[in-house]
């Protein structure tokens, strides 16, 4: 069953000068289409300009289409009696973690969105609890957002998407200023929500590393989907997705160059550890060949 | 410098004022805030410097705390106390140059450095000890009478919450800025004061962009989480008064009574 859906939607930015007069179009989306199945895993690539957070806008019908509709649950986003239901279902988490809080406590944070809809005290209670035991901040409830990290906030945020009880979480570059750590703590988050809670991730990222264990890559240029598939048929398209000004994550860019040269491996590896298996593989026949003593260690 | 100032941030801890229901610390802070201005006797600044001092125990923040937010209002108090000082007619008791200090001066002055230190302390002491939540919670609720009057009382209250929630964020921009200027040869600290005024524009350009860029930031992200208003809203904490609140309203009744009674008795 999918969950959203795009039907050749097109959009742009107009700069308008004092006069009111049109100065500038720039297209952010042109006959993009995407469909996206319920319980899934997706991460959208692109290069900055591709439209990405302009979709992810979309969803949540904070942007309408200028051509084209966007269903989320089959719901209509330019229609506006179904908005604040479908903003209920597909929750939104924003790159900075500091302009989308807005509680001077982190569970009255959490409670924002539960009081917006109108769910009765005693609901919102449990829920800001359960929320934030999720995404593992229950010991910081009382403390303010001002004292916690970056990807702490970030969980924060999460949790406060998570309280409307969402089917649906976009999550627009919410590492992009998070330091690794931070970038760690919020993936595996995101990623536990996927597999404990059963909610579909839309994940948009600039870190291919992050990319690497969706179920489905999707790469954006020019507004519009230009692939669309699994981790490992994407990133062996090494040569393409250069041209599109992306890169691929480090160990499959070493895996493609030891192939072109003349090395046997597999089309495409995703991880470190698989890379290092069969490396070490590769050398066991070698024995002449010093081996390092821990494989695991270059 | 700018870190001093402690209106607006809230001190987290779980005593008994805390725990208080924010109408009752509006409620008290404004009866305080006018008993200052109807008594006008020592005893009674003692007095109301007494239940401050008991209230700030009871609040368990640290007077340490409370005396920093102080240090930021410094200059303000400065010039009233040396206006009032300098400039009240009466009898004459020292003398320099043009300026003479009348004994109604010293009086006036030093009753309206008490008062203005008691009024910030009083207030954040409230603002301390009170989310910015939690606050508008309370006004929005005890004025609430005004949404007959067509005044958009919780977009009002939602509005000042959020200015309480930048008003760090924005000081440590302000820091971060002052020295990304200061790094390419900006002097903040030299010169007259139109040459420290023309600093300031490299400071409040970037600084007034980064506000607006964040509060479209922060609208679009209220909104993402289904905000519309007040209509239809629910609370995470309802305000409802127990039992402590109807007592600390009695206490402040009593205080308020004792400050009163002050101005008439004569003490």
């Amino acid at each position: 069953m999918k969950i959203i859906d795009a039907v050749h939607v097109f959009f742009d930015y107009m700069r308008r000068d004092e006069n009111d007069k049109i100065e500038e179009i720039s297209p952010a989306l042109s006959d993009m289409n995407l469909e996206i199945e319920k319980g899934s895993f997706v991460c959208v690539l692109g290069h900055n300009g591709s439209g990405k957070s302009t979709f992810a806008k979309m969803v949540n019908g904070l942007l309408l289409p200028k051509k084209g509709k966007v269903y989320v649950e089959e719901m209509d986003t330019a229609d506006d009696s179904l908005l604040l239901k479908i903003r209920e279902t597909a929750g939104m988490v924003f790159q900075n973690p500091d302009n989308q809080i807005i509680g001077n406590i982190v569970e009255e944070d959490v409670a924002f969105g539960p009081e917006n809809i109108g769910v009765p005290t005693d609901e919102i209670r449990q829920r800001v609890d359960a929320s934030l035991k999720a995404v593992n901040m229950t010991k910081y409830r009382k403390k303010s957002p001002g004292r916690l990290s970056g990807g702490q906030k970030q969980r924060v945020a999460i949790a406060g998407v998570m309280a409307m009880k969402p089917e649906c979480i976009i999550l627009d570059e919410p590492t992009a200023m998070l330091d690794p750590i931070g970038r760690k703590d919020v993936i595996r988050t995101v990623r536990e929500l996927n597999k404990k809670e059963g909610i579909t991730i839309v994940l948009i990222t600039h870190y291919m590393e992050e990319a690497v264990d969706a179920d489905r890559i999707i790469v954006m240029d020019e507004g519009h989907v230009v692939m669309d598939g699994k981790p490992e048929d994407i990133f062996k398209r090494v040569e393409e997705l250069k041209a599109l000004r992306l890169d691929v994550p480090q160990v499959t860019e070493l895996a493609y160059e030891l192939r072109k040269a003349g090395l046997p491996l597999p089309e495409c590896v995703l991880r470190r550890e698989e890379l290092c298996d069969i490396l070490t593989k590769l050398l066991k026949p070698v024995e002449s060949f010093k081996r390092p003593a821990d494989g695991h260690n270059f | 410098m700018l870190r001093d100032i402690t209106i607006g941030q809230y001190y987290p801890s779980d005593s008994l004022i805390h725990r208080l229901d924010p109408r009752v610390k509006l409620a008290s802070t404004m009866l305080f805030l006018i008993s200052l201005f109807i008594t006008g006797s020592i005893a009674a600044y003692i007095f109301a410097g007494l239940v401050l001092l008991l209230v700030i125990r009871i609040s368990r923040i640290p007077v340490k705390f409370i005396v920093k937010g102080l240090k930021a209002v410094f200059i303000l108090l400065l010039i009233s106390v040396s206006f009032n000082l300098f400039l009240t007619p009466g009898e004459v008791i020292f003398k320099l140059g043009f300026l003479h200090i009348t004994r109604e001066g010293v009086r006036i002055a030093v009753f309206m450095a008490v008062r203005l230190i008691y009024l910030i302390i009083g207030s954040s002491l409230m603002t301390l000890t009170t989310t910015p939540n939690e606050l508008t919670d309370g006004l929005e609720k005890s004025l609430g009478f005004l949404n007959k009057a067509h005044i958009p009382v919780h977009e009002i209250a939602m509005m000042m919450s959020i200015a309480l929630r930048f008003i760090p964020i924005l000081i440590e921009e302000t820091d971060k800025i002052m020295k990304a200027q200061m790094a390419r040869g900006a002097d903040f600290d030299t010169g007259g004061l139109m040459d420290r005024a023309k600093a300031m524009v490299p400071l409040l350009v970037p600084l007034f962009l980064s506000a607006f860029r964040r509060a479209a930031d922060l609208a679009q992200a209220m909104e993402a989480r289904c905000y519309h208003g007040g209509e239809g809203r629910t609370k995470l904490k309802p305000l409802r008064y127990k039992r402590r609140d109807y007592i600390a309203y009695f206490t402040v009744a009593i205080y308020f009574i004792i400050m009163l009674s002050t101005r008439f008795i004569g003490i």
